[in-house]
Parts: C-alpha cells; structure tokens; sequence
C-alpha cells in the first residue's frame, strides 16, 4: 500500500492518475474469521482498523450489505463537539476529538478535520444560566468552553442577526473553539484503507440474514455471499439494530428507529466561518468547503424506515434558517436526504458485550454518532479484544434502562422521538 | 403524510403529535414485577414494516387515534379512535 504524500501527487499528476493503487482490496469472503463486523459504516470500520492496530487482531471481516458509505457515515452534517455534561459522555466525546485531532496522520489520509468552532445560541437569560452550567461541566473534564456574549456573536458571525425585531432574539451562546467539522466520505474512506492495510477483508455487497447458533452462543452469520463463522461477532448497523437483532432472537431493545433529514444549498462565497446552531428551535448549520451551506434539524418524528423524510420538517427548518441568517431567504437548496437513526431510549449509545453470549452490540447512536466514529471504533474493538468494556464505555450498557442508570442527557425521559 | 381522523377526516399529519408504539401495554400501577415494567417503559419491537402507533390530534380535536402505517412506505392502512370514546367498528 503507497503513502499518500505531495510526492505521491506529484509523481500521479505525471502519469496522468493512471495508475493510483485500489483504496482497499475487493476480497471474497472467507469461511472463518476471529471477529466479524457486520455494518461497515464509519463505526464498524473503526473497530476494525483498532482491532488491528491496538490489539493486533487483524484476521477480521467487515461485512456491508450495501457499498461502503452508503449508510449514515455517507449523510450526516459533520458536526464534531465533545460539549456533554454528563461525565460519562463528556470523557468519551473528548476521547473522540482527541483521536480526531491526530486522525489524518493517524490514517495517512485527509479528514479536512476543520476545528471552525461550534457555536450554540442562547435566546433567554435561562439558557445562558443552563449554558454556563454546560460550560462550567465541561471546563471542569478538560474540555474547552467559552461563554459569549452578544456583541461577540454578531462580531464573530456577521450574517446572523442579532437585532431585537425577532420573535426569539439572541441574548449570548456557548462555544466550543475545537468543535468543527471533517469530510464524513473521508472517514469511511480512510478507515477502509487503514483497515484494509493490516489485513482485514472489508467485504461490500454482503447483507447478514441470518445468524447460525449453538444454543444461545452465536458462532457465525449467514449471508448473501454464504455462511461465515467467528467465536466474535460485532454489531454496527446504526439504524437496522432492531431489525439485525431480531434475526438473531433479540425482539425488542430500548431503540426506535426515525429519519433525520439533512439540506444542502447552492454554493456561496464564504459565509459562516463555523458551526452555528438556534437555540429557540433546532437548526444547525454550516458552510461546506466548496460552499454549499449543510443544515439540519429534529427528527420527522415518527418511526421510519424510509430514507428521505416529508414536508412539515423541510418548512421547520428552513425558516428557522432564515430567521438566523435573513440573507439566506432567497437561497435555492441544491438537495436534501434522510438517514435512519438508531434512537435509543435515553438519547446515549451503547456499546457492550452481549447481549447473547459471542456477540457484541455499538448502537444507539441517534443523530450524534458521526463525531463518535473514532472512539466507538476504539472503544467496541476494546470491548470485542478484551471480552469487557473500557473505562470509556463502561456506562454504555444494555442493562442501564433496567437498572436506573440511564444517561439521559436531555432529561426527556424515555421519549426517543425528543432525544 | 395525511391521516384520516374519524372526527374531522383527512388531516395533515403535522396537525398531529406523534405518541408511539401502541402495542406497548401499561401494567397494573400494583404491579412491582420490573421485567413488565421494562418492557413498557424502554423495551420497543421497532419493526421495520406495518406498525401500530399512536398519534393525538392536537390541532384539531384532540383525540388519541392509533394509527397503522407502514414504517418503510408510509401507507396508511387504519385509524381508530382510542381511549374510552373508542367505538365498534359497524362496518
Ligand atoms: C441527516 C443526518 C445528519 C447527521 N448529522 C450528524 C452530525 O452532524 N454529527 C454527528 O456526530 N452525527 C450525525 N449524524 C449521525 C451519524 O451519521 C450516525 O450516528 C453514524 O454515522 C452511525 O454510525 P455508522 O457510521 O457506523 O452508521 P452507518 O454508516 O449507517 O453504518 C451502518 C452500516 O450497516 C449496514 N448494514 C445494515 N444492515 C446490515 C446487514 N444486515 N448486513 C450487513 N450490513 C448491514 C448499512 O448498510 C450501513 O452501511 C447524522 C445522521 C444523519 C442521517
Ligand atoms: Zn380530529
């Protein structure tokens, strides 16, 4: 496998990019691994780039039913924050910006891992108390914070309006500097390609339906391209958890599945230099490198399957878009989509073993697992190496709904639609 | 997305608030077992195909209807008043 380099660019250029190597191999499956991965979105590739390199487990397969990126690693908005207030979040999302920080060398492959900044705007005097209460978390774990006033936000964000005429004028924010974005193809992308260098068969085209057990153990997964067997089996499928679990026996588990749309404009010259979200609705919004401006909001709101989403969402958002930014209004969107969510019922992931005995679950993700990809990754191939969790996730459980322990960062209550 | 309410008729969906599965059965408020109380709390089926859900209409009549629609397609293939108004189908 060739570094990436501008020497490696250079000599391309000069034989007209004929002949860049393959990213990742095309391999047929084997009958038998030591672990398998099924779901080769962000996560799942993660774990089987960590399973290689931090435990040197690297006779492992990624199973995707689809092509690799076609899930949400493919379709979420980028945000990267680690702004939690719950101490078993807030460790584990600063886990991941840290593991951000260094990934493109990591990986030998640019994330354009962007730390613009993440802004939320506050619209009474009790959110800026809840905002200083956040930040005030958050310095308190390490994590950088800054509480704004105003006069900063309008020097900071020139397009915003800060003026009184609205119906929910902005009165400060909270922001995180090393919040941002990063290309999320990239991520999938140069996973696959660290993965795939240690040897692990990433596997495209290849839906599990079926699992083969002996009693209650899972010993292998059938699949669309044979059986395949391995004493370790980890589950990564984001929003088809309930339908994957339920071909192995697992009826019913604390998530819902529902579509989040995302938005993206016509390309403008520079506008919003950082991540910016309404704090009276729910919108977030940036600007794109090749300048398309990327929003979104809430979920439709309703169980879906369905990977696009309806009206009512598309108007919600919109408008909270030009409220922000009234120079947006005569903006033409370029497209929109929808990705399933696995939304569990406290709004936090799990990641544990079980629940039957040779398998491991990484779900729950909602709508913030794209800036979790790193740490899930390192922290699920912990989980599968070690047959326990990490210090990391060791609050992530399955049993924590059961037990009252539930890290309900919203305080919505079992409501996964509100998460 | 439009849902027939047996009051007012055919209404945008977004006249409605979404409540949830409408399988999910409350126990007795005696009841002390935690496996039911689990279950009707977090546990879901989330299937991906015909669902029965609950929706208020909110802007409308405000009664609780149960839906059932396809999660996938979004068809809509029954509603039903629900709670103590909840009527014999005569048809
Ligand atoms: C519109 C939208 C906006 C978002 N915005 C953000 C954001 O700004 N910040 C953030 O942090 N997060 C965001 N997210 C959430 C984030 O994208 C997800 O939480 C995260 O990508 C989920 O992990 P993943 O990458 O492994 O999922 P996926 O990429 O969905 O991977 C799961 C894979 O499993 C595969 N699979 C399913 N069933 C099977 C099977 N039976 N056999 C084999 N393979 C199977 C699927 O094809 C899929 O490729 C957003 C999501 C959406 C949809
Ligand atoms: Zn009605």
């Amino acid at each position: 496998m060739s570094r990436y380099s501008a020497f490696s660019l250079i000599k391309n250029a000069l034989s007209g990019h004929e002949n860049w190597q393959r990213t990742w191999r095309a391999p047929e499956p084997k009958p038998h691994y030591d672990v398998i991965i099924v779901g080769g979105g962000g996560h799942g590739l993660a774990t089987a780039y960590y399973l290689a390199k931090e435990h040197g487990i690297r006779n492992v397969a990624v199973l995707e039913k689809g092509g690799l990126g076609s899930g949400n690693i493919g379709r979420n908005t980028t945000i990267i924050r680690s702004n939690y207030m719950l101490p078993a979040n807030t460790r584990f999302y600063e886990h991941s910006m840290k593991l951000w920080e260094g990934l493109s060398n990591d990986l030998n492959y640019n994330m354009m891992f962007s730390q613009r900044g993440v802004v939320n705007l506050a619209h009474t005097p009790g959110q800026m108390d809840a905002f200083a209460r956040r930040g005030n978390a958050m310095l308190l774990e390490g994590v950088d914070a800054e509480l704004l006033d105003v006069e900063e936000i309008s020097r900071r964000i020139p397009g915003l309006y800060t003026g009184q005429n609205t119906r929910f004028p902005i009165v400060g924010g909270l922001c995180q500097p090393r919040g941002g974005t990063a290309r999320h193809d990239a991520v999938a992308w140069g996973y696959a390609r660290g993965a795939d260098k240690y040897g692990v068969d990433i596997i495209e085209h290849c839906e599990v339906t079926g699992f083969i057990k002996a009693g209650d153990r899972v010993t292998g997964v059938k699949t669309t391209r044979g059986d395949i067997s391995a004493p370790k089996i980890g589950i990564s499928v984001a929003g088809n958890t309930s339908t994957v679990m339920k071909r192995a026996g697992i009826d019913k588990l604390p998530i819902e599945s529902h579509v989040l749309q995302a938005f993206v404009s016509e390309p403008l010259k520079p506008l919003i230099n950082t991540v910016v979200t309404f704090g009276a609705g729910h919108l977030y919004i940036s600007q794109s490198d090749k300048g398309g401006l990327v929003f979104g909001g809430d979920l439709d709101g309703y169980n879906s399957y369905a990977q696009r989403g309806n009206l009512p969402i598309f108007e919600h958002v919109a408008a909270a878009a030009v409220t922000m930014f009234p120079n947006l209004a005569r903006l033409k969107l370029l497209r929109n989509w929808g990705g399933i969510m696995d939304m569990s019922m406290d709004g936090s992931p799990i990641i544990c073993t079980g629940p039957l005995p040779g398998m491991y679950l990484n779900a729950g993700w909602c709508y913030g697992g794209f800036k979790a990809t790193p740490a899930a990754g390192w922290c699920f191939a912990h989980t599968i190496a070690k047959d326990e969790p990490h210090a990391l996730n060791a609050d992530f459980t399955l049993e924590r709904f059961y037990n009252g322990r539930q890290l309900d960062e919203r305080g919505a209550g079992p409501y996964p639609a509100h998460q | 997305m439009i849902i027939k309410c047996p009051h007012c008729g055919p209404r945008e969906a977004s006249e409605y608030t979404y409540i949830g599965d409408a399988t999910t059965k409350r126990p007795d408020h005696n009841d002390t077992d935690m496996d039911k109380w689990n279950d009707y709390v977090f546990l879901r089926e989330n299937p991906r195909g015909a669902h029965a859900e609950h929706w208020q209409h909110t802007s409308g009549c405000r009664s609780f209807v149960k839906v059932l629609r396809d999660t996938v397609t979004h068809e809509i293939s029954g509603v039903s008043l629900e709670g103590p108004w909840q009527v014999e189908d005569k048809s």
